[in-house]
């Protein structure tokens, strides 16, 4: 045999086993990101799928029971019953009024039984180009609030 | 002040546009003094951005409210050191830093690069840094100008106290994290520029290849320690223990340094043997490309990431940008296709030549891995219409394989001779490693090991470590013989006599060393408990009781500390002290994990969360984590003796290589080998 074909065999051989590699289990791997609505029209699938699901913790709603913490996510006025049964304790950042993302698999019983929970505060999200820093209106302490929601950013 | 700031980057815009024009016009029709003028405002334009950067530093150090980039990641309680790293900690500042550095490289190009051989390039040279230094001055004169004030109808106002930056990012390896990573993102920007405009001005050789090779080093060095501060940075400041988790933004930040890493070992094929000559431009246009690529996914925040960057209008103009970018590259390389014909052809799948071939199949097919798993999301939504993210499972599968091929190419690669290698010389070289690889892995496994990857890690560790070794004692055995010293002095005469490649070796050993501490990884043990006052708890073989659980609070935030009397086996080592800050204004919780580093495993504890009386205490366990960071520290310390210039002149005449392959006795003797 030539030695191109000798080259040929051997990258055919570590290409087709890294694709053998990435292909293989990788629904295992998948994460799909869904609504809440969406959540809901996938029917069946929904409970055999990895699915990440964000929206805004429900004020009032988060409730500690026998180690367990469940909460509301709402999101277009739609609402899901979360239950966290994963190992690491919430961030700090998970609280009443917090943008949260949920990982897991949504239950026969239409809970969403979660393993892990991303928050984010509110306020921390940057704000959108044009708008006022939203973080700048409620939490710069001594702000008064009659200014501040109007403020407008001018761009020289 | 912020009217000076903005008009020196609108300034700086035009004069970019005129340096470009300048250069091209004044290369094309011959006119010295044209490009000259072309030379002289890509200095200026390094002024004006300089300017605009000084203002902007001025206006946190004084904590000038009025301006929107100061409020939103700034505050005034927040220490100088911290006020100026808030000079990158938000998008439109740490753009501004992108354009500077990029501008600062731009005047450093035309600085050292007088001499008349480099005359016939340097204008399209500076054209296309100017061309870059274009786009980013749009972003920031017209899109993202960080030199917004705020206003109420018009009036402008300001705010009393900004928001400060970000508590998780007031860590000193975050404050040099990105500036290390820009430094090297931008960097390639260079080699780039020199590649193109040797394809454009069909310049004969390789000079663009010995202009830039410091260059691209120094860039990769800054690429390298940059993901490496970041790693660092998640492993000391985010609690969860780790070091990696495939995150987008990280991602990013390894695109370009694989690509690099590729291109490194290429040109050396292109120096010795005229080999490669078209895969060399494709991978240095592929890193720079990936830089911009990677400043667009940190910076567009079109995939969801741990490092939250809002979605930004910017993501736009750097798709046009890359397409049109990429187009007019691959429009280049193959009109010049004749210009890069190969001087030789590979003769032996047993040869420096392929293990060089397989090096770079295996650096791409992993960048190539890389980007299409963070980029499935945006992949599978427009294909699919469902948004589907891989996780770090995926990634792991894909490139624990893949690193130990590497790993595996790193120990013979360099020990393959050119063109062809003998069997004899094979015998020679890798029947001690080999046999001693093969102790290393029946060893662990009778010892009780019984993770496949690990063993087979450690027995390869074992395997390039002895090589390496191998070449040191031969070379340096055979200058102590010959001028009388000793072998330590005869090993530092040696790496000075031709210091790319044994520096080279040091950064082999430094990604040696960085796989034993990562073959530590399944060996991780964790615990979490919930802990009272006096109560114990356990984590390997480390007890861990609660003597004190402290509270306080500063200006800045309120902190929680747990006191713990650590003992191992029960041998008492000492206090603990993991803390948990919130910070007041930013409203968010940062910890301060609890360190005890040894060599042989670190015991990690994050003081999680506090109810009454009752801590929740996240206690790991990691073997061998240090190495990371010692193998971090030998390839950095590597790669600066990479550019410590060699002792003996080196010559590129590719005549002399051919010889010493078939001549084994010749290669005890590294003088003759020169730079392999």
């Amino acid at each position: 045999m030539n030695k191109y074909g000798k080259f040929a065999i051997l990258m055919a051989i570590i290409v087709g086993s890294l694709l053998w590699l990435a292909t293989a289990g990788i629904q295992g791997s998948q994460t799909y990101y869904k609504t809440i609505t969406e959540l809901r029209q996938m029917g069946g699938q929904a409970q055999s799928r990895h699915v990440r699901v964000g929206g805004d913790v429900q004020g009032n709603s988060i409730k500690h029971e026998a180690g367990l913490v469940t909460f509301n996510l709402v999101q277009d006025k739609e609402i899901l019953r979360v239950a966290y049964e994963g190992r690491d304790p919430l961030p700090d950042t998970f609280r009443d009024g917090a943008q949260a993302l949920a990982d897991g698999k949504l239950g026969p019983d239409g809970v969403f039984h979660a393993q892990e929970i991303q928050a984010k505060c509110a306020s921390k999200y940057a704000p959108k180009p044009g708008m006022a820093p939203d973080g700048l209106q409620p939490k710069a302490p001594g702000t008064t609030t009659s200014a501040a929601p109007n403020a407008m950013r001018s761009s020289l | 002040m912020e009217n000076v700031g903005a008009l020196a980057l609108l300034l700086a815009f035009c004069i970019s546009l005129y340096a470009i024009v300048a250069s091209v016009t004044g290369r094309l029709r011959n006119k010295p003094f044209l490009i000259l003028s072309g030379e002289r405002a890509v200095l200026a334009v390094w002024l004006l951005v300089s300017t605009a950067a000084g203002i902007l530093i001025y206006s946190l150090m004084t904590g000038d409210m009025r301006m929107a980039y100061v409020a939103s990641h700034s505050n005034r309680a927040m220490p100088m050191f911290y006020k100026f790293a808030a000079w990158w900690g938000g998008q439109e500042g740490s753009l501004l830093f992108w354009s500077w550095i990029l501008s600062s490289y731009g005047a450093v190009v035309v600085l050292t690069n007088r001499r008349k051989q480099q005359r016939v390039m340097l204008p399209w040279v500076l054209a296309i840094l100017s061309t870059i230094q274009l786009f980013f001055l749009t972003l920031n004169a017209f899109v993202v100008s960080p030199f917004q004030v705020l206003a109420v109808d018009k009036v402008v106002t300001s705010v009393p106290d900004g928001l400060g930056l970000n508590p998780l990012l007031q860590y000193w390896a975050m404050v040099i994290h990105p500036p290390m990573l820009y430094l090297g993102y931008v960097g390639f920007a260079v080699p780039f520029a020199f590649a193109m405009a040797s394809l454009i001005s069909k310049a004969p050789g390789d000079s663009w290849i010995h202009t830039t090779r410091r260059w691209t080093i120094v860039t990769w060095l800054f690429q390298g320690t940059g993901i490496m501060l970041g790693s660092a940075w998640a492993y000391h400041v985010l609690g969860w223990g780790g070091y990696w988790m495939w995150d987008p933004v990280e991602n990013a930040s390894l695109l370009p340094w694989l690509a690099g890493t590729a291109f490194l070992h290429s040109v050396m094929m292109q120096e010795k043997k005229g080999m490669m000559k078209v895969w060399n431009m494709v991978l240095i246009a592929a890193t720079f490309f990936l830089c911009i690529y990677g400043t667009f996914l940190t910076r567009s925040g079109i995939i969801s990431s741990v490092h939250a960057f809002a979605e930004s209008p910017i993501g736009k103009y750097f798709v046009t940008f890359l397409a049109l970018g990429i187009a007019a590259t691959v429009w280049l390389i193959l009109d010049r296709l004749d210009f890069l014909k190969s001087e030789s052809e590979l003769e032996s799948v047993v040869s420096r030549e392929s293990s060089f071939l397989f090096n770079n199949l295996i650096l791409l097919a992993s960048c190539f891995a890389v980007l299409w798993g963070t980029m499935f999301p945006v992949l599978s939504e427009k294909f699919s219409t469902e948004k589907i993210s891989l996780d770090a499972v995926w990634f792991n599968r894909l490139m624990v394989p893949i690193g130990l091929f590497l790993l595996f190419l790193t120990g013979v690669g360099p020990l393959f001779a050119w063109r062809r290698t003998s069997l004899e010389s094979l015998r020679k070289n890798f029947q001690w490693p080999g046999l001693g690889m093969l102790i290393v892995v029946a060893g662990l496994y009778a010892g009780g090991m019984r993770y496949p990857y690990s063993i087979i890690s450690l027995g390869l560790c074992f395997f390039v470590t002895a090589t390496i070794v191998m070449e040191f004692y031969r070379g340096s055995n055979a200058i102590s013989e010959k001028t009388k010293v000793g072998l330590l002095p005869a090993m530092i005469e040696l790496t000075h006599r031709n210091t790319r490649r044994y520096g080279g070796y040091l950064v082999h050993m430094g990604i040696v060393l960085m796989f034993i501490g990562w073959s530590g990884h399944p060996f991780n043990q964790t615990a979490i408990g919930e802990v009272n006052k006096g109560d114990t708890m356990h984590v390997g073989a480390y007890t861990l009781k609660v003597a004190d659980l402290t509270q306080g609070e500063t200006p800045d935030y309120q902190w929680d500390t747990a006191i713990l009397d650590v003992s191992k086996n029960g041998t008492p080592l000492g206090t603990l002290e993991p803390t948990r800050r919130f910070y007041k204004v930013a409203q968010q919780g940062t910890a301060e994990v609890a360190l005890r580093t040894r060599l042989n495993e670190d015991l990690y504890i994050n003081y999680a969360a506090r109810e009454g009386d009752k801590a929740t205490l996240q206690a790991y366990v990691f073997p061998l984590v240090t190495w990371i960071w010692v193998g971090a520290m030998v390839l950095i310390g590597g790669t600066l003796v990479c550019l410590v210039p060699s002792k003996v002149a080196r010559s590129y005449a590719r005549t002399e290589v051919v010889g010493i392959a078939r001549e084994p006795q010749k290669r005890e003797t590294p003088v003759a080998r020169q730079d392999s």
